[in-house]
């Protein structure tokens, strides 16, 4: 999981985009004059303090909420038009699955509702089962597995489709850390795998250099990014790497460069 | 285990109402007890218990006796045979009033899901319509239907009663379909967007699978409903067959036959409890959709 710097066309790319909510006191600025390119196949991390807009700026690749200013293209496309054309998987803090689906039914839906037959379906859900290490449990229902199940079955349902563009929210913030940790791994693996690029926003700074080849920091009032760090650990993400000095000292800089932007206790959104 | 523990607890309820009843009727005065009542003058004064005698209050054995008895004397069939054929005519009724009421109460609810303006101007009116006494409407119904009848295209009573019956039965689906529909998650309707699903896929795919744990309690509101609204309809236009007339018919012979009426009582009863336990089934085959929903 190198950088890649070949002339393809990026990802993500965002020139001076900005997000405004209105609101009965006035207009909120959520997010203002963001400039990010990620690259096909990077892995890059959204960081900041609540409020700093890291999960608006997903919503606006997305397409889930509509940029207020400024231009964001995902392949090429516009926001909308990647949505329709399905360029992006997308996984949240809740695995949002379905609770009257069981496993295969929900890494199918998106099959579903794209109309792929039923054979084919039958064949990717078996793939995208053994991908997230859940090929026992295909029939069990959500309320059956452990969070950390529900939030395979979650990721490999956004991987559903071969998304080149994978956009997480926080998708690992409601578990415990042992879980977290091994789930870090088994993602930084299936990216490595599908060679998706990745828009993951978090919370952690040691999940955030673990997993990324770019963590993008980024500060409230108004959300806006404030620093970009280049990891440069390479594609090697093995579990060896958290006890590594390179490690430490990528995490060290991301702590600094998120403490040297104004912190506040912001409340969450 | 836990299955028979219920069992034994419904049983017991039953039983106590029957304890209740013999216990009042074995220690309640014969004649009730009347506060404040002018000598010479039937009805006058506050009644405070009610009359114990044979005639206010058969025994349980003699309402399951006449069950039993010819109906009406002579060859007439046992009493428990018309009750349970009048049942089972307002069975009949009641469903296809259900039938029309869920089906109304399911557009009314899509709509006003779909259509926050129409939420706005149908919902108040919805309510309010719950608010018609049905001896008032019932009437109306049956004048409106006789002119259909009469205007040439057939209209048999039976259709009045149904139709007033699925005006008791639409409401509560009505409001569970609106209140289902909208119970997704703010997650699950941003997950169909990232889909491009468009309002059919999300409707069927996430809405109405969602709606399943509020409709279910609705179907079985409107099933008790529909039983009443048939009852009740029957007797206000006058519907022979059915089971409302038949209880209005026993009871007015009641001074005479007092346990008659008892009959067609329970008849009725025993008519609410089958259309609530059809709709149970209904849950039992969608119960895949109720997880994470306490098992009742």
């Amino acid at each position: 999981m190198t950088t890649v710097t070949t002339t393809s066309i990026p990802a993500v790319k965002a020139e001076g985009v900005g997000k405004t909510f209105p609101t009965k006191g006035g207009d909120v600025v959520a997010l203002t004059g963001v400039e990010l390119e990620v690259a096909a196949g990077e892995f890059v991390s959204l960081i900041g303090p609540s409020g700093c807009g890291k999960s608006t700026l997903l919503r606006l690749i997305a397409d889930l909420d509509e940029a207020s200013t400024g231009t964001l293209e995902i392949f090429g496309k516009p926001a909308r038009a990647a949505r329709v054309d399905q360029d992006y998987g997308i996984a949240f803090q809740q695995s949002g699955l379905l609770p009257w689906r069981t496993v295969a039914g929900n890494m199918a839906l998106p099959l579903e509702l794209h109309g792929v037959g039923a054979a084919d379906r039958v064949t990717r859900v078996a793939e995208l089962a053994e991908l997230v290490g859940l090929s026992d449990f295909v029939d069990r229902y959500p309320d059956q597995l452990s969070g950390g199940m529900q939030q395979r079955v979650a990721i490999a349902r956004a991987l559903a489709e071969h998304p080149r563009l994978l956009l997480m929210d926080e998708p690992f913030g409601a578990l415990d850390e042992m879980t977290r940790e091994y789930l870090q791994s088994e993602l930084a693996r299936i990216a490595a795998e599908t060679a998706a690029a990745v828009v993951f926003v978090t919370h952690s700074i040691p999940e955030a250099v673990f997993l990324s080849d770019r963590v993008v920091v980024m500060s409230p009032r108004p959300g806006r990014i404030t620093d970009v760090i280049e990891t440069g650990l390479g594609a090697n993400r093995a579990e060896a790497l958290r006890e590594s000095p390179e490690y430490f000292a990528k995490v060290t800089e991301v702590r600094e460069a998120l403490h040297g932007a104004p912190v506040e206790r912001a409340n969450e959104r | 285990m836990r299955r028979w523990t219920a069992v034994a607890w419904g049983a017991a309820g039953i039983l106590a109402v029957a304890v209740a009843w013999e216990l009042y009727k074995f220690l309640g005065p014969a004649d009730g007890f009347v506060v404040g009542a002018i000598a010479g003058e039937t009805g006058s004064g506050v009644m405070l218990l009610p009359r114990a005698h044979d005639r206010a209050m058969p025994h349980l054995w003699d309402m399951v006796a006449r069950l039993f008895e010819s109906t009406s004397g002579g060859d007439t069939p046992p009493l428990i045979v018309s009750v349970a054929s009048a049942a089972l005519l307002t069975l009949g009724i009641a469903a296809v009033g259900w039938a029309i009421g869920v089906a109304v109460g399911m557009l009314l609810g899509l709509a006003m899901q779909r259509w926050r303006l129409v939420e706005w101007g149908l919902l108040p009116w919805i309510v309010v319509s719950q608010t018609v006494p049905l001896i008032a409407f019932a009437p109306v119904v049956n004048v409106i239907g006789n002119q259909i009848d009469r205007g040439g295209f057939p209209w048999p009573q039976w259709v009045s009663v149904a139709v007033i019956a699925s005006y008791l039965a639409f409401f509560p689906v009505a409001i569970g379909a609106l209140k289902g529909l909208g119970s997704p998650d703010r997650i699950h309707l941003d997950l169909m967007r990232s889909y491009a699903a468009g309002y059919r896929s999300t409707l069927l795919r996430l809405r109405l699978p969602a709606a399943v744990p509020y409709l279910l309690p609705a179907l079985r509101l409107a099933a008790a409903n529909a039983v009443v609204g048939a009852v009740v309809a029957e007797v206000s236009i006058g519907m022979r067959g059915g089971i409302g007339r038949m209880l209005i018919q026993l009871a007015g012979q009641g001074s005479s036959d007092p346990a008659a009426p008892w009959g067609p009582t329970f008849g009725s009863i025993a008519l609410g409890l089958v259309a609530a336990g059809s709709v149970a089934l209904v849950g039992l085959a969608l119960r895949n959709y109720r997880r994470g929903e306490a098992t009742a």
